[in-house]
């Protein structure tokens, strides 16, 4: 079976910088990919191109088997990609359950009062009830990222990117959202996962990459390839051979 | 079930006093002299043509500087339909309308290959080419312009007082009309991706809304609004000509003002910033130009104090709307006990 999301020999460069340098990704469909990075290392770029935000310079973005490299973002989103923001993009003038019926409809194709239900259901699920009628640029950040993660799941998504949703998160509300995100998982959507928050991934991933320069320098099972030489020399500087 | 409610205390308050200003007004033939509702449809022109431009570049966040160019479209209809076509003034400003709506596709088509400050540009010289082709069209005056004919005007009504009626209730009327439009279209599921539009491009995208489609159509509706209004503004006026039809200050520069003090962005803005508009005027207007550059002093510390606009100001600190558009989740008992008063 054809991976639900699939970059074949991506390419793509801003100026003399090259953020992704022949990329092939395979997700599955059920499974949990973590990528993590140094800063700069072209992850979110990934997420750009894979979404649609982001032309790349070369290479074919696969859904399901189908080509989508030059489908607008509005189409991918509705043929099942959801992303989250690294720096939460909320509606801010519109109430934090407008902003999820927003992406319920039109994520869905359908009607505004058919989502609803399913609206409140999702308030619920991410701990936002309470905050349903206020403006959603008033929230705290902890808030934002619940929204932005509830306003990605209200497109019933097939495939859900996830962009560094865990950081600046304490302990406890960290490990609220490994539930949230492992019930996701649960519920047949298939994830990839950004996040400098190491210990969230390893609970919740299959498989590991480490993006490194705009290529894919290690991958596989995650405590192996967190405690492989090569995540240790571009993290700590130390020699892979030594 | 979920309920769902777009009123608030504020927006019952608004609604009400909504309704009894359109009892004063409907009512001000009664009440006024021949002045006061000249200048009353006046106000209520630059209401809707303010609203307008606040659907366009507030909401799609389409900065045209050329929706003059509709408006002149309109007029230049208006006299066109009545003198050439024998069609009566009041349904020629209905004619108007769609009119403005067709020729604003092929515009449409051509000035959206641009974006952000060519776009603006791009509008302004479509307009300045209208222009110039009505200073061509010699049955309709030329460059000099030209009174709507006695005969025409005679015909619309039995006596001048009657006349002055009907023009105001017109005025009036189409205002209301495209105010109403514009909350049935913010209340649509269309109105939900405009305002998530409004917010964020980007994040309106990625949650499934086709960007370029609504921007699209919010340009010819505009469009349909402003050469309709367009055409009410100069049987008004009586006389056309292309510096008056297609004048940027008149149907652009004040517009803009109007609606960037008010509060871009917010339907209750435009006429906030038409209110202010018009009292600044009718205060300054003796001191001749030195109204202009009060009127630019006055814009400069509107956006440096207040960016979203004086309305924009009051909503975000009292968390009002003078018009039920929200969607509010109404809590239900098991859930969100917290918000509730014992």
């Amino acid at each position: 079976m054809a991976p639900i999301l699939a970059l074949d020999d991506i390419s793509k460069r801003f100026g003399a910088v090259v953020v992704a340098d022949g990329i092939d990704l395979a997700l599955n469909e059920g499974e949990a990919l973590g990528i993590i990075g140094p800063n700069g290392a072209g992850k979110t770029t990934l997420f750009g191109i894979a979404t649609g935000a982001v032309r790349p310079d070369s290479g074919r973005v696969l859904f399901a088997g189908e080509e989508i490299t030059h489908l607008s973002p509005e189409r991918r989103c509705r043929k099942g990609i959801a992303r989250s923001f690294q720096i939460p993009q909320p509606f801010s003038g519109m109430t934090v359950f407008e902003n999820v019926v927003v992406a319920a409809a039109f994520g869905t194709g359908q009607g505004e009062a058919a989502v609803y239900d399913d609206c409140a259901v999702l308030l619920e699920r991410c701990a936002l009830t309470t905050k349903a009628n206020q403006r959603a640029g008033g929230l705290t950040l902890l808030d934002r990222k619940r929204l932005e993660l509830a306003r990605a799941l209200a497109t019933r998504p097939r495939v859900l990117l996830l962009d560094e949703v865990a950081g600046g998160l304490s302990e406890h509300e960290c490990a609220a959202l490994v539930t949230l995100i492992k019930d996701v998982r649960a519920g047949g959507v298939s994830v990839i996962w950004i996040e400098h928050v190491v210990h969230a991934l390893l609970a919740t991933v299959d498989r590991l990459l480490v993006l490194h320069g705009g290529k894919f320098i290690a991958a596989g099972d995650p405590h192996a390839v967190i405690k492989s030489p090569q995540v240790a020399e571009i993290y700590m500087g130390i020699a892979a051979d030594a | 079930m979920t309920r769902v409610e777009h009123a608030t205390k504020s927006s019952r308050i608004g609604v009400m006093l909504v309704a009894a200003a359109l009892v004063v007004f409907v009512l001000a033939p009664y009440w006024g002299d021949r002045q006061t509702l000249r200048l009353l449809a006046e106000i209520f022109t630059f209401v809707a043509l303010a609203s307008l431009w606040n659907l366009l570049a507030g909401y799609a966040g389409l900065v045209s500087v050329g929706q003059q160019a509709f408006v002149g479209l309109g007029g230049y209809l208006l006299f066109a339909l009545a003198m050439l076509l024998d069609v009566h003034p009041i349904a020629a400003i209905f004619i108007a309308g769609p009119i403005g709506a067709l020729v604003a596709i092929p515009v449409a088509a051509l000035i959206f290959r641009l974006r952000g400050a060519y776009f603006a540009i791009g509008t302004w010289v479509v307009a300045e080419v209208f222009r110039l082709l009505a200073s061509q069209v010699s049955v309709l005056g030329g460059g000099s312009g030209i009174s709507l004919p006695a005969a025409v005007v005679i015909a619309m009504a039995p006596s001048r007082q009657l006349r002055e009626f009907e023009t105001y209730w017109l005025a009036l009327g189409l205002t209301v009309l495209v105010l109403a439009a514009i909350v049935i279209l913010l209340r649509s599921r269309h109105g939900l991706a405009l305002t998530a539009l409004r917010d964020n491009e980007a994040a309106a995208q990625s949650c499934g809304i086709d960007v370029a489609r609504i921007k699209f159509l919010v340009y010819v509706l505009t469009a349909f609004g402003t050469a309709m209004i367009g055409a009410l503004i100069f049987l008004q006026k009586l006389r056309i000509s292309p510096d008056t039809a297609f004048s940027v200050n008149d149907w652009t520069a004040f517009v803009i003002f109007i609606t960037v003090i008010g509060g871009i962005g917010r339907i209750e803005g435009p006429i906030i910033g038409t209110i202010i508009f018009f009292i600044m005027r009718q205060a300054l207007a003796d001191l001749g130009s030195l109204y202009l550059l009060m009127m630019g002093a006055v814009a400069i510390v509107v956006m440096l104090w207040a960016p979203k606009g004086l309305w924009g100001l009051i909503a975000e600190r009292f968390g009002w709307q003078a018009l039920p558009l929200q969607r509010r989740l109404v809590p239900t008992p098991n859930i969100s006990k917290k918000e509730r008063k014992p």
